[in-house]
C-alpha cells in the first residue's frame, strides 16, 4: 500500500534568537512557570505567616486524636467517644460511596427508562417524559433536595405513620420497611446464583457457539431461568426453607426492627436521582437518535422483530455514544452527593468541615476532601474508560 | 376484468402514477391525531389511558391545594400576621406567605426603603441578557454595554454617590446576589476559560500545556462546595497578614476559577471541531500566533460553541445556589430565611415553589434559547 508517511522535520540547532519560534516558546514557557511558581510561593509564604500567627500546627497528627463527632448512620461500627478523626472521616467516605452507588444505578435504571418514553410513539408519554427533563434540569438540585427533605421531615410522626399493612411505613423518622430475619441459608442462596449466573453465561456462549456450528441454537432462557432461580430455591429447601419476617413495630417514639432509611439519606437519594435521571435520559434519548433509521429498517428487513432490533442492531451502536456523557454524568452525580451537608447527612465534606471547626486544621481538611474526590472521580472514568474500549466499534 | 389493485381509484379508474388516492376520513382531523399518536396499538391506548386518568386525578388534586383551597391573604395581628387561617384543618397552599415574604426573598436584608434599587439591578441584568441573545448585537460593542450596565449596577448597589444612601455588600441579598455572580463569573471565567483552552492544544510548549491540564482537570474532579470551602475557610490564610477580602468576593473567586475550568472544555472542544486547513491557511499567510487566534480561529470555534456556552451559563446559574452552604446571603439563602420565620413555621413548601419557579424561568428561557441557535446553527452548516 502506498502510505506517504510524513517525514519529522530534522531536528536543528536552536538560535539564541527572538526569531527562532522554537526559542520564544521556550521563554514564553519560562514566563509563564515563573509566574505561576512566584504566585505560589507568594501564596504559600502568606499562609506560613498566617499560620505561626494563628498558632496552627499543620501536618495530619489530629487524624489520631478522638473526635467526638456524633454520626447518625454508618455502616462502619463507630463511637464518637473512642474513635478518632481518622475513623470519623472514613465513615464519611463510606458514606459517601453509599449514597453515591446506590444513587448511580437508580439513576441509570430512571434515565434509561425516561429516555425511552421519550421516544415513544405515544405523544402523551413522550411529551411527560419531555416535561419531567425540562422542569428537573432547570430547578436547582440544591433546591430539590431541601425541598424533598423538608417533605419527608413534614410527614406525620411514627405514631401517625402512613403505611402499607406492616411491610411499609412513612413517618418523619425516615422510611421503615420489613426484612426477613438473616439466615446463613440466604448467604448460600446469593453463592448459588452468582455461580448459576456464571454457569448460564458459559451456556450463552455454547449456545451460540452451537448455532454457528449447527444452525440450530439449543434453548437459553429456559436454562438460565433453572440456574438463577431454581437452583437457589433449592438450596433454599435443603436449609429447610427458613422465612421469618422482621416487621416494624412501634416502640415509644420509634420504630424498630426492620430495613431503615434516614429522611437525609432518603431525601439527598431522591434529589440526586430524580435530577441526574433527567440528564440521563436525554443522553439515551440523543444516543438511540444518532442511530440512522436505516440500521433499524436493515435489521428488519432481515427479520428480527422488535426487541431484537433494539438488543441486536440499536443499542449496541447507541451505547457507544451513550457512555462517555454517561460517565460525566456519573460524576456528577458522585460530586454532588456532596450537597449532602445542606441536609444534615454525614458524608465526607460534612465530617471534615465538621473537622475543621474543630480543629482549625482547614487546609488538611479540604485537601482530604479534594483527594477523596478526585480518587473516586479517577475510578469511575477509568472504569468507564475501560467498558468504552471494551464496547468500542473494532474496526481494521 | 382486471383484478382490483390498491392503485386503483374510487371508481375503479386506475390512478396516474404520483398521484395518491385521497386519506380515509378516519386518518384525518382530531379523531386521526388521537388514533395515531394516542391509540395507535392497544399497548398505547392501554398507557394513554393510565395516564390520563393519572393526570386528571393528580391535577385535580394540585389545583385544589394551589388554587381552590388556597389562602391567599391573611389579616394582620398585634404582632404579627396572623396565620390561623392557614393553618385550618383542609386549606391548601397559604400563598399568604409569599405575599408578605417576597421582598425578603427577593432582596434579602438591603434596607427596605432602597430595595427599588436591587429591583432595578435586576431589571438591568435580564435587559443586558436579553441584548447579548439577540444576534444584531454580537460584535465589540457589546463589550462596552456589559461594561457601562455592570457599572451602573455596581453605583445602585453601593450607593454612596448622587445622594443615594452607602449600603454594605454584608446587607445585599436575594436575586440581585445570585444574579451578580452568575454574571461576573462568566464575564472574568470567559477570558480566562480562552487562555486555559488555547494553553491546552499548545503542543509546542509542554510546560503550559501541563499547567492548563492539571487545572482543568484538578478543578473539574472536586466538587463546587470543596472550592467554596476553601473560599471561605482557606482563602483568608492566603492572603497578606491584615488583608481580608469580603466573603462574597472570596466566592466569587472561587467560581470563576470553578467555571473557567468547565468553559475551557467547551471552547477546547470548539477548537478541536475546526478543520486544520484554517490553522495552515493563517499559518500560510504568515500571521502570528495572536493574529491566528484572533482573527481566524477564535472566530469560528467560538461560534460554534455558542449553544453548549449557554447551557453551561445556565448551570452555572443553577450551581451559584450552592453559596448557602457558606452562608452567603444568595436568593435560596433568603428563602431559607424567610422560612425560619417564627410566623411562618411550617409553609417552606410555598417558599420552595416560588424559588423553583424563578430559577426554572429564567433556565428555561436560556436552554430554549440554545436549542433555537443550535438548530439555526445546524441549518447553516447542512445548506
Amino acid at each position: 500500500m502506498a502510505v506517504m508517511v510524513r517525514q519529522p522535520p530534522a531536528q536543528r540547532r536552536m538560535h539564541l534568537a527572538w526569531s527562532d519560534p522554537r526559542f520564544r516558546s521556550l521563554l514564553w514557557q519560562i514566563l509563564i512557570v515563573g509566574l505561576v511558581v512566584a504566585i505560589g510561593w507568594y501564596l504559600a509564604a502568606n499562609t506560613a505567616r498566617n499560620l505561626a500567627a494563628r498558632h496552627i500546627a499543620t501536618g495530619f497528627a489530629f487524624l489520631g486524636r478522638t473526635a467526638g463527632i456524633p454520626i447518625g448512620e454508618s455502616l462502619l461500627p463507630y463511637d464518637p467517644d473512642v474513635d478518632t478523626y481518622g475513623r470519623a472521616l472514613l465513615v464519611g467516605v463510606v458514606n459517601t460511596l453509599r449514597v453515591a452507588l446506590v444513587g448511580i444505578v437508580l439513576a441509570t435504571i430512571l434515565g434509561t427508562v425516561i429516555g425511552i418514553c421519550r421516544l415513544s410513539a405515544n405523544w402523551l408519554l413522550s411529551h411527560l417524559a419531555a416535561a419531567y427533563v425540562e422542569l428537573m434540569r432547570d430547578i436547582p438540585v440544591l433546591l430539590q433536595l431541601l425541598f424533598w427533605y423538608l417533605l419527608l421531615q413534614n410527614l406525620p410522626a411514627a405514631r401517625q405513620a402512613l403505611h402499607l399493612g406492616n411491610l411499609l411505613f412513612l413517618s418523619n423518622r425516615g422510611i421503615r420497611f420489613a426484612l426477613l430475619e438473616w439466615h446463613p441459608a440466604y448467604g448460600w442462596m446469593a453463592a448459588m446464583f452468582v455461580v448459576g449466573l456464571v454457569l448460564s453465561m458459559a451456556w450463552n456462549r455454547i449456545a451460540h457457539w452451537r448455532q454457528d456450528m449447527t444452525g440450530t441454537k439449543p434453548p437459553v432462557w429456559p436454562v438460565a431461568l433453572a440456574l438463577l432461580v431454581a437452583a437457589p430455591l433449592v438450596v433454599w429447601e435443603v436449609f429447610g426453607a427458613p422465612f421469618v419476617p422482621d416487621y416494624p413495630a412501634l416502640r415509644g417514639f420509634n420504630f424498630e426492627g426492620g430495613g431503615a432509611v434516614s429522611p437525609e439519606y432518603g431525601a439527598l437519594l431522591a434529589g440526586l436521582v430524580i435530577y441526574t435521571a433527567a440528564n440521563i435520559a436525554e443522553i439515551v434519548r440523543a444516543g438511540i437518535q444518532a442511530v440512522p433509521f436505516g440500521q433499524a429498517e436493515a435489521a428488519q428487513a432481515l427479520g428480527l422483530h422488535r426487541g431484537l432490533v433494539l438488543r441486536l442492531v440499536t443499542l449496541p451502536q447507541a451505547l457507544r455514544l451513550i457512555i462517555p456523557p454517561l460517565t460525566s454524568d456519573f460524576l456528577n452525580l458522585t460530586k454532588n452527593s456532596s450537597l449532602a451537608v445542606a441536609i444534615g447527612y454525614q458524608d465526607i465534606v460534612s465530617v471534615a468541615d465538621t473537622t475543621l471547626n474543630q480543629t482549625g486544621q482547614a487546609i488538611e481538611g479540604i485537601a482530604m476532601i479534594m483527594a477523596v474526590y478526585l480518587t473516586i472521580s479517577l475510578s469511575i472514568s477509568a472504569f468507564m474508560n475501560w467498558y468504552n474500549a471494551h464496547i468500542a466499534l473494532v474496526e481494521r | 376484468m382486471r383484478p382490483a389493485s390498491p392503485l386503483d381509484g374510487a371508481a375503479g379508474v386506475p390512478l396516474l402514477p404520483g398521484t395518491r388516492r385521497p386519506l380515509p376520513s378516519a386518518a384525518l382531523g382530531p379523531v386521526g391525531w388521537l388514533r395515531a399518536n394516542l391509540f395507535s396499538t392497544g399497548w398505547s391506548s392501554a398507557v394513554s389511558i393510565l395516564l390520563l386518568y393519572l393526570m386528571a386525578r393528580w391535577a385535580v388534586a394540585f389545583l385544589d391545594w394551589s388554587v381552590v383551597d388556597a389562602v391567599w391573604q391573611v389579616p394582620a395581628g398585634p404582632n404579627g400576621p396572623d396565620t390561623a387561617p392557614c393553618r385550618q384543618p383542609g386549606v391548601g397552599a397559604c400563598w399568604a406567605v409569599i405575599s408578605d415574604k417576597y421582598r425578603l426573598i427577593l432582596f434579602g436584608r438591603y434596607p427596605y426603603f432602597s430595595q427599588w434599587r436591587p429591583a432595578i439591578v435586576t431589571v438591568l441584568f435580564v435587559g443586558l441578557y436579553a441584548i447579548s441573545a439577540c444576534r444584531r448585537f454580537w460584535r465589540w460593542e457589546l463589550a462596552l454595554i456589559w461594561a457601562a450596565t455592570l457599572g451602573v449596577c455596581g453605583v445602585l448597589m453601593w450607593g454612596g454617590v448622587l445622594g443615594l444612601d452607602f449600603v454594605p455588600q454584608d446587607e445585599w441579598g436575594g436575586l440581585p446576589i445570585t444574579l451578580m455572580l452568575a454574571t461576573f463569573g462568566l464575564a472574568a471565567a470567559f477570558p480566562l476559560a480562552i487562555l486555559v483552552a488555547l494553553g491546552r492544544r499548545a503542543w509546542e510548549m509542554p510546560a503550559v500545556r501541563m499547567l492548563s491540564v492539571i487545572y482543568v482537570e484538578l478543578i473539574r474532579g472536586v466538587p463546587l462546595i470543596s472550592l467554596l470551602f476553601m473560599a471561605s475557610v482557606m482563602f483568608p490564610l492566603f492572603m497578606p497578614v491584615g488583608l481580608n477580602p469580603d466573603k462574597l468576593l472570596r466566592a466569587q473567586v472561587a467560581f470563576i476559577l470553578f467555571a473557567g475550568a468547565y468553559l475551557a472544555e467547551v471552547v477546547r472542544g470548539g477548537l478541536q471541531a475546526l478543520p486544520k486547513g484554517q490553522y495552515e491557511a493563517a499559518d500560510a499567510l504568515g500571521l502570528t500566533y495572536w493574529k491566528t487566534m484572533g482573527l481566524v480561529i477564535l472566530p469560528q470555534a467560538l461560534r460554534m460553541v455558542i449553544p453548549p456556552l449557554v447551557n453551561n451559563f445556565c448551570s452555572f446559574f443553577r450551581d451559584t445556589s450552592l453559596v448557602l452552604i457558606i452562608g452567603i446571603f444568595d436568593l435560596l439563602t433568603s428563602g431559607k430565611v424567610a422560612m425560619t420565620d417564627p410566623h411562618w413555621q411550617g409553609f417552606g413548601t410555598e417558599i420552595y415553589l416560588m424559588m423553583a419557579v424563578i430559577y426554572f424561568a429564567f433556565c428555561f428561557a436560556m436552554s430554549k434559547y440554545s436549542r433555537g441557535l443550535e438548530r439555526e446553527f445546524g441549518h447553516a452548516n447542512t445548506r
